[in-house]
């Protein structure tokens, strides 16, 4: 049984596919399980020795040579260790390159050109003509004015809660454009604003965010940086930290914008509990449930990145939006497509007919 | 005009760049990603200084003006010191402020810690206030809901599994009643971040330039 096994054996060693170089994959083929160890030595081909350079994966029966330099050709051992005999074998000489494509991200490339196509269609469309587009009412939006009227009226401070992202996350940059239309209410109506920050580049930018919707509306006097705040670059000192400040200044309105964690629910609650409207907006779709519960409004995911084009009614911006419906359009009938398809597979794999299955299976393949 | 250029062409570079490295992995393209992240890490090492600053001085005016709750301002600066000296002895002295034994790592484990501990805790009542506002029985759909989250409830708890159908009545809910929609508003999110990046690199969201 082992001598068939043993006969069965063999080694490859292959430049790893679809990486940026510096990398050869060794792999035994003909394994099934019988391995007690497997290790893998290296041969420059400078000298005769060679070097070990790590063990075989007892899974895959592979291992993966990173420390490879490109073009340079090496010589593997590689020896295999069964309960009664060990096993040496060779392969070589191979040598690692660098790949200028990698073809396993095609779906993807092919997906952004399409969805790229449709939103800069529509973009052109926009220019064209700017009145034939129309964006349905984002209730969240259009509560601002009132939010921060409210908090007028009562004599209290607004407060605009960044979430845990930096400024490289979308949702942050969302969260300043709502930051902008937010300041430049709050500066039209002279009511405080306390901007509580988690993350010091995203404190930089609210900074100016806020002062140019203070210099817009030519009320730059009344911008006071220092209620700009920095808390800490820590998850529960964040949260202990602005709940601190919402009782202490009891706000009348409440912000909470960018992305969130297990600390959305005490935020949104402590913001509910001092009587505050609260007007959230999160890509986090594991914290939507929690500001749905806990506030007055909530912009569900996309919102909160279609904010700009909403509050900013630029034709071209609204394109871009549709031309992201047109994007989701077009998944959602590859979707029906899927189910349709997947219908049929069950079907047929549940009547036994081998013969369309197998029919079915080579068209989804080519599909 | 070219303090709004200059940003709006290195962003449009930056993100066609990064976009053609994703399918590029030959060298310099593949790890230009990751070197773009290491290069943000070491702003953000020194826009913390900003940051600092920003605390520093926010609590100074809470105490110079007496503002309500300034003590606790005091706390905060007791709690900085603290953290900042022992940081700076134990780093001097054991080449790491997070090595075993050292008085930063002590601050570490048995304050901050329990704090941030403490913090997460509450998640657990203010869920219970949350839950009894959501479910509320005020009308046919919240009925719903509330009988709907019940038996989600039972069914991941130990006691569930002993009422017959509630296990696979409750996967059943969260594998095609709640994984639906919530793929929804994840391929949504998605595709309004890739719309997003779009309008940024083609300089027609400019907002974050302020």
């Amino acid at each position: 049984m082992m001598i068939l096994l043993i006969l069965s054996l063999s080694v490859k060693a292959f430049d790893t596919p679809n990486d940026g170089g510096g990398s050869i994959t060794i792999e035994v083929v003909g394994l099934n399980g019988d391995l007690k160890n497997g290790y893998v030595y290296r041969n420059s081909m400078e000298d005769t020795t060679f070097e070990l350079r790590g063990l075989i994966s007892r899974t895959s029966y592979k291992y993966v040579d990173d420390g490879a330099e490109n073009g340079k050709e090496y010589l593997y051992k590689v020896e295999l260790e069964f309960d009664d005999t060990t096993l040496t074998l060779f392969t070589g000489p191979v040598s690692a390159k660098a790949q200028w494509y990698d073809p396993t991200r095609t779906s993807v490339l092919i997906f952004l050109i399409i969805f790229s196509g449709f939103v800069l269609w529509f973009i052109q469309l926009a220019r064209k003509n700017p009145e034939g587009l129309f964006i349905r009412k984002i209730p969240a939006l259009d509560a601002i004015d009132e939010a921060v009227g409210r908090s007028t009226e009562m004599g209290k401070p607004t407060f605009f809660i960044h979430g845990l992202s930096g400024i490289t996350d979308a949702g942050t940059l969302a969260a300043l454009t709502i930051l902008r239309r937010v300041s430049s209410k709050v500066a039209e109506y002279e009511t405080p604003l306390i901007v509580t920050n988690y993350d010091p580049i995203v404190m930089a930018a609210s900074s100016e965010t806020v002062k140019q919707a203070y210099a817009e509306v030519g009320k730059i006097d009344n911008f006071n940086e220092k209620n700009i705040v920095y808390l800490t670059y820590e998850q529960f000192g964040y949260t202990a930290g602005v709940d601190g400040l919402m009782i202490r200044e009891n706000p009348g309105a409440v912000f909470l914008q960018g992305y969130f964690y297990a600390e959305s629910l005490i935020l949104a609650e402590t913001g509910h509990s001092v009587g505050a409207i609260q007007i959230a907006g999160t890509t986090a779709a594991t914290q939507l449930p929690f500001f749905i519960a806990a506030c007055d409004y909530v912009l569900i995911g996309e919102e909160t990145l279609a904010a700009s084009s909403y509050i900013g009614r630029e034709p071209v911006m609204l394109g871009s939006v549709k031309g992201s419906d047109y994007g989701k359009l077009f998944i959602m009938i590859f979707i029906g497509i899927g189910v349709i398809f997947a219908t049929i597979a069950t079907i047929l794999n549940i009547k036994g007919n081998s013969i369309l299955m197998n029919a079915f299976n080579t068209f989804m393949g080519w599909l | 005009m070219l303090q709004r250029r200059i940003p709006l062409l290195i962003t449009f570079l930056t993100g066609v760049i990064i976009v053609i490295t994703f399918f590029i992995p030959h060298p310099p393209f593949g790890k230009l990603q990751d070197d773009a992240l290491v290069w943000y890490s070491i702003i953000l090492g020194f826009s913390m200084l900003i940051g600092v600053d920003s605390l520093l001085r926010f609590h100074y005016r809470r105490i110079a003006r007496r503002e309500k709750g300034f003590g606790f301002s005091f706390v905060f600066y007791a709690g900085f010191l603290a953290c900042f000296i022992t940081g700076i002895i134990s780093e001097i002295k054991f080449g790491d402020a997070f090595a075993e034994g050292t008085s930063f790592r002590y601050l570490y484990d048995y304050i901050l810690v329990p704090l941030q501990s403490t913090m997460f805790a509450l998640l657990a009542f203010f869920v219970a206030s949350a839950s009894y506002r959501a479910f509320r029985a005020r009308n046919f759909i919240a009925t719903l809901l509330l009988i709907t989250a019940v038996i989600v409830m039972l069914g991941r708890i130990p006691i569930g599994a002993k009422i017959p159908g509630i296990t696979p009545l409750t996967d059943w809910i969260l594998n095609y009643l709640q994984l639906g929609p919530a793929r929804g508003i994840r391929i949504g999110i998605a595709l309004g971040a890739i719309s997003m990046s779009l309008r940024l690199i083609l300089g027609i969201e400019r907002t974050y330039l302020s």
